[in-house]
């Protein structure tokens, strides 16, 4: 937030005008000999140094705004109406000449696949030397400028990282040096995509903090485009909401969250669990429907077949954008009572009334799990003590490669963990391998596999897909088998007519209906959901959960739910597992976990989390990314990037026993409670 | 460089999500120039195996001793060959040999190679090595080669001819299928069938059959070309169909000795036949591979 003057007086407010106007653009894609639009009349405007964002879920036309802005759509799309100036310059009316020194000096993109955005086949250095290159410097000089310039983003070793191949990078690693590689041209513009959706959270931060400082040194302005809400609150001074191809909202990012104007941003916000709401508070509120189709014929607002307070009106006629103050704009009949928006999910919530005695279903005792590849010993667990009980949620969380998704499959018998592991259900023990599991077993143990597109077979209807699982594990057939599939279906709120599609005639959300019910059909004791909800819109995502927490208080299973998103673990968790290089680091009560003092570890991913609300204060970051299980470090596995090691160099040289700091809470670390304590303040999360 | 990447995700974008279920994907197959050109000269010779006494002109077997090698003209359109038989009726009958034997071969290859393909993808280990160096084997000679070894050794007849070509194509068919299924092994649905105590049978032939169907489709179509061609050879090798049965190789082979003297359609005509059956085979697949590519 270099400067608030510049974000409350959009436009030509300095003599070089504004770094980037659109004007009532529109977009067509041409498919099938059709035309349809993706986006209508959208406009906006950023001011130097200014960093807006635009937000919007899957489908509402955000990257198609970043490729029409530097004419990269696709063959069959175009800019059918309205105007573009980069500073100044129209790219729609220039030739491919001075495009090209466009896109070269003017505006650079930083997408989210940083391994798509760098040349496989070429040494990294020699990528953004080129940049220089192109600029007029010669080959020396550009590599000594590219060193330079990898030095900014932050990466340690640039001499090391120049030589490398990109696919020798790490996801932070590779996008900083495409970071580095957008900014070598000094651009006014900077379009970031998604740049840290295929990030872990902790690399995120980091990623994010690179940004914001690198802009307010380069002065650069920046077109930030993402789906996450939070990100967008933390990085951007404006944004504007993107629904549907129509920029619904617009205004001052803390303004837009904290007030929204309209309903479509208020019911976004209101999918999201808000810092410290728990499934006990209640259901999460949703947004019923779906996304009109691109090219779709609706007279009225956009928003309407999903608006709770559309009115005749709204249908008639599509709403102008309202002016409600000079930076503050909505595309709503309605914008006045938008923020009154009545629930569309009561949040009433049929909770299981957690018993006081705890009934362990599920043990792990000490389960290791080790794979060989290529010569290199990677131990993906290691002497992992877990309980799950009667009824609760078990949330683990962690970076990815911290072993989550190993487990998982371990409980499950997908993987045979290494000898001397053992996976008991109510003491017994368990085959190693699901293929040796009696039906009984396999009943017992299911789950929800994050990307539906990948566990539903693309071949089968709807109908098979259920009713397989109601003959294998409940052994089911004919009138009862029906019977059931019917209530199967309803209590997922999928409908009827739905059996007859094969899953690429149905939406995400609806295709991980149809997983959930499956994962259900066998009367399962536990479930693990593993990021059930992380390849879907936040909207959806909302409903999904809900449907996590009914079923649950319904038939009183245990849920292990993995996720990288802190956010949900801690609104559907009872108890949290953080896990570490395949370590149990911390484990206790959600509300304990949360709250300091907490394992060094926790602290790190719960600073990493942008939160929407703008007040969390990071405390601490972690720098690095996690090291290879290969070759684990000695001592504490985190004390190499713990910023909070002691002095004393045991957490070099000794491993910290997991022990019980308070009844019910375990911790792996060599700091005292107390000290964390003192350390941590009381800086939890209420 | 940036921008060489940036109309990756455009390209997403503008896709139209549009429930593409199995009809529309033989509508967009039906609707091809290409798949149209070659279903018509397909289904062309396939009319003359059926019908192919009925259609032509003469008997095909009559031999005329006064009016060998005569030129085309209006009595003998193709003209006639060394035994004064009528060639345009003996490429019409022709049609029935090679139209018998290289589809029933392909389809051998076909359904051997996909269960192999499949065992090898999906269980792996010992047959997935042993079946690997079969192929690479048979990769290293010649189709040709091999096939008339193996109708040599058991005796040249359509029954040999058909398994012996579908046997070489089975492994063949197996590595493609093979790669499919490992391509599939990555899905979590095999996890999920797994977890429902689902046997291998099963899992192979009702979880991953009907995701790999597409390349099993198009390597049917492939071989198919393949096996026209083998077929066509061996029996201009003269260990094919034996004569006097009309059969295209076998009748260039028969001929081709007098080309020299310039009674060149005894042996063009056969030669067309065959060149113009594969350019068919060939155009369907191709319009079949396109479809499902894209």
């Amino acid at each position: 937030m270099t400067s608030v003057d510049a974000t409350t007086m959009p436009g030509p407010a300095d003599a070089a005008g504004p770094a980037l106007t659109v004007e009532h653009m529109e977009v067509t894609y041409r498919v099938r000999g059709r035309d349809r639009l993706a986006l209508r009349d959208v406009s906006f405007r950023i001011g130097r140094n200014e960093s807006y964002g635009l937000v919007g879920e899957s489908g509402s036309g955000k990257s198609t705004v970043a490729l029409a802005l530097t004419r990269y759509l696709p063959r069959n799309g175009r800019v059918s109406a309205g105007s573009i100036r980069i500073n100044g310059q129209d790219p729609l009316a220039m030739g491919t000449a001075a495009l090209r020194g466009l896109r070269a000096r003017t505006v650079s993109m930083v997408y989210q696949e940083p391994g798509r955005a760098l040349n496989p086949s070429i040494r990294v250095g020699r990528q953004i030397a080129e940049v220089y290159e192109i600029a007029g410097l010669d080959r020396h000089s550009a590599l000594e400028r590219s060193e330079a310039m990898l030095r900014k983003v932050q990466i340690s070793d640039p001499g090391r990282v120049m030589e490398r191949y990109p696919h020798q990078l790490s996801g932070g690693m590779a996008q900083r040096a495409v970071i580095a590689m957008a900014l070598a041209a000094e651009p006014s513009l900077l379009i970031l995509d998604e740049p840290t959706t295929a990030l872990d959270a902790t690399v995120e931060a980091e990623v994010l903090d690179l940004v914001a400082a690198l802009r307010a040194e380069f002065d650069t302005s920046v077109l930030f485009i993402s789906h996450n809400l939070a990100v967008i609150a933390k990085m951007c001074d404006r944004v504007g909401v993107l629904y549907a191809g129509e920029l619904v909202e617009e205004g001052i990012a803390r303004e837009v969250f904290d007030q929204p104007r309209h309903p479509y941003t208020v019911g976004l916000l209101r999918c999201i669990p808000r810092r410290g709401q728990r499934k006990d508070h209640g259901r999460l509120d949703t947004i019923p429907g779906f996304l009109p189709q691109p090219g779709h014929s609706l007279t009225g607002c956009v928003f309407a077949p999903r608006c709770p307070i559309a009115e005749d009106r709204c249908r008639a006629a599509a709403p102008p954008a309202f002016v409600i103050s000079p930076t503050r704009s909505s595309r709503c009949y309605l914008h006045e009572q938008a923020s009154d928006l009545p629930r569309n999910t009561p949040a009433d919530a049929a909770l299981p009334a957690r018993r006081e005695a705890a009934v362990p279903v599920v043990r792990l005792r000490s389960l290791s799990k080790t794979f060989d590849s290529r010569g290199e010993t990677l131990r993906a667990l290691v002497g992992v003590n877990l309980t799950l009980e009667q009824g609760e949620t078990l949330g683990l969380v962690g970076e990815s490669g911290s072993g989550k998704t190993t487990l998982a499959r371990a409980l499950l018998g997908l993987v045979t963990p290494d000898e001397g592991s053992a996976v008991e259900l109510d003491d017994q023990p368990l085959a190693a391998d699901a293929r040796h599991r009696p039906r009984q077993q396999l009943k017992a143990l299911q789950i929800v596999f994050q990307n539906p597109d990948s566990a539903l077979n693309r071949r089968h209807t709807v109908r098979y897909l259920i009713s397989r699982p109601l003959t294998r594990l409940a052994g089911l057939s004919g009138a009862r088998l029906r019977e059931r599939l019917s209530d199967l279906v309803r209590s997922v709120r999928l409908e009827e007519r739905h059996l007859a599609l094969r899953p690429s005639q149905l939406s995400g959300g609806l295709k991980q209906r149809v997983a959930i019910a499956r994962a259900f059909a066998g009367g399962p004791r536990i479930v693990v959901c593993d990021e059930p909800t992380s390849a879907l819109d936040v909207s959806v995502q909302a409903a999904i959960l809900n449907l996590l927490v009914d079923l649950q208080a319904k038939e009183q299973v245990t849920y292990l739910f993995i996720s990288h998103d802190l956010g949900l673990v801690r609104y559907l968790s009872d108890r949290i597992a953080v896990l570490y290089l395949g370590r149990v680091m911390e484990l206790g009560p959600a509300e304990t976990v949360f709250a300091a003092p907490h394992h060094p570890y926790t602290e790190a991913l719960l600073s990493a989390v942008p939160s929407l609300d703008g007040l969390r204060t990071e405390r601490i970051r972690l720098t690095g990314e996690i090291p290879s299980a290969a070759s684990p470090p000695s001592g504490c596995v985190f004390h190499t990037r713990c910023p909070r090691r002691l002095p004393t160099g045991i957490c070099e040289s000794d491993e910290p026993p997991l022990l019980e700091v308070a009844p019910g809470h375990l911790m792996s670390c060599h700091i005292p409670i107390d000290d964390l304590r003192t350390l941590q303040g009381d800086g939890g999360v209420p | 460089m940036i921008d060489s990447t940036a109309a990756a995700p455009g390209a997403a974008i503008a896709v139209v999500r549009a429930p593409r279920g199995e009809l529309t994907t033989w509508r967009l197959i039906l609707r091809r120039p290409t798949f149209i050109a070659g279903a018509l000269i397909l289904a062309f010779w396939i009319i003359c195996a059926l019908f192919g006494n009925t259609i032509a002109p003469d008997n095909p077997l009559a031999q005329q001793l006064l009016a060998t090698n005569n030129a085309p003209s209006h009595a003998h359109l193709f003209g006639t060959d060394q035994l004064g038989r009528d060639v345009l009726s003996r490429v019409i009958v022709g049609a029935r040999s090679i139209l018998t034997i290289t589809p029933l071969a392909t389809l051998i290859g076909v359904v051997v190679g996909t269960a192999l393909g499949l065992v090898m993808g999906y269980l792996g280990g010992v047959v997935d090595i042993v079946v690997g160096r079969v192929v690479e084997a048979v990769l290293a000679l010649p189709l040709v080669i091999v096939a008339l070894l193996f109708v040599v050794a058991l005796g040249p007849s359509a029954p040999v001819i058909i398994v012996v070509i579908g046997f070489i194509f089975a492994p063949l068919i197996a590595r493609t299928v093979r790669s499919a299924v490992l391509v599939e092994s990555q899905l979590d649905y095999l996890s999920s069938a797994r977890l429902l105590g689902e046997k291998p049978a099963h899992i192979m032939f009702v979880e991953i059959l009907p995701n790999v169907l597409p390349a099993v489709l198009v390597e049917l179509t492939v071989r198919l070309g393949y096996a026209i061609f083998t077929v066509a050879t061996l029996s201009f090798l003269g260990y094919g169909v034996q004569p006097p049965t009309p059969d295209w190789g076998a009748d260039i082979a028969a001929n081709y000795v007098v080309l020299g003297a310039g009674y060149w359609w005894e042996t063009l005509f056969p030669a067309l036949a065959i060149a113009s059956l594969v350019i068919g085979v060939n155009l369907v697949t191709d319009s079949i591979e396109q479809v499902l590519a894209s």
